[in-house]
């Protein structure tokens, strides 16, 4: 168990640092205890959980859309519109790149948003992986 | 506690896994070399994995069967690309049938492993390449998340939905 939270602990890291600025949509309690479910349908289904963000998604589905473009559409502000995008994001659901000075959002590609999900579970696999074999190294250290 | 970095691919389908230990590169080498070792690590926590084959030779075959927290059991290979010890070597890694041989028609995926000397201790790079999104898919299933592929189904659902 605490080796899973530490993987857990890491991958939050890792997600904390690939979206500076931004808070985690997860717990770090929901991560380590409900392992059946993957932390990555955790937040798929949490963007999908919100009408404005499934409202946006279905915009760019579309056709690109700038953030203020975007912004102009609801009645919040561009900061919030940000956040939802930024959701979106993490659940691999759009992507944003930078155009000039604009950030343009895009849909992602279903094949696309499948492959981020699958690999998102084999780099669970992986996270695991490493942190066995860096404890079996650590045993072995010790025992010689 | 080890460097861990992970670049995924989404469009090239690979996923690269860069980590460093303290040990020496001999050290992490045989940790792979030694089936015992190595089943202490390669299957998740909760799916453990027990190798029943470790011909760690080019051509060589690996047999390994991995349980999971209700009793399922899943077997996997290796069938040995390349073999540079101790520097790299690279396996398909893909399923057993029933009858212990690897299984005709079910994907594999290839995972190449290197090891250099790096800041007094060892840089392990994994690189994993799949065939396909549906073969990442299946590959999944051999163990862990018996509910992904209903839960994807209902994804796309909604998504078409919408």
């Amino acid at each position: 168990m605490t080796k899973q939270s530490a993987a857990a602990a890491r991958s939050q890291n890792m997600e904390k640092q690939s979206s500076p600025g931004l808070r985690p949509v997860l717990s770090y309690n929901q991560m380590v205890v409900r392992r059946e479910s993957p932390a990555d349908l955790d937040r798929l289904f949490g963007a999908l959980a919100d009408s404005t963000r499934r409202d946006i998604l279905a915009r760019v589905m579309k056709a690109d859309a700038s953030v203020s473009e975007l912004a102009e559409r609801y009645r919040m502000s561009f900061a919030a519109v940000q956040k939802h995008v930024a959701v979106l994001e993490r659940a691999h659901l759009v992507t944003k790149r930078k155009d000039g000075r604009a950030q343009r959002v895009a849909g992602n590609p279903k094949a696309v948003q499948r492959a981020n999900r699958l690999l998102s579970q084999f780099e669970q696999i992986w996270q695991a992986r490493i942190n066995g074999l860096e404890e079996l190294l650590g045993k072995s250290d010790q025992g010689e | 506690m080890p460097v861990v970095e992970i670049h995924k691919d989404p469009e090239a389908l690979t996923m690269t896994v860069i980590a460093q230990f303290a040990a020496p590169v001999a050290r992490v080498w045989n940790a792979y070399a030694d089936p015992r070792q190595l089943e202490r690590f390669w299957g998740p926590p909760s799916w453990p994995a027990k190798f029943v084959r470790h011909d760690f030779v080019v051509g060589g075959r690996s047999e390994y069967y991995m349980s999971g927290p209700n009793g399922e059991r899943s077997g996997g290979y290796f069938e040995f690309v390349s073999v540079d010890e101790p520097r790299s070597f690279e396996v398909k890694d893909g399923f057993l049938g029933e009858d212990g041989r690897p299984a005709e028609g079910m994907p594999s995926m290839t995972m190449r492993f290197t090891f250099e000397p790096h800041e007094g201790g060892t840089r392990m790079v994994t690189l994993t390449t799949f065939p396909s999104v549906e073969a990442m898919e299946q590959l999944l299933k051999m163990g862990m998340e018996e509910g992904m592929k209903s839960a994807m189904g209902q994804i796309d659902a909604v998504l078409a939905a919408g």
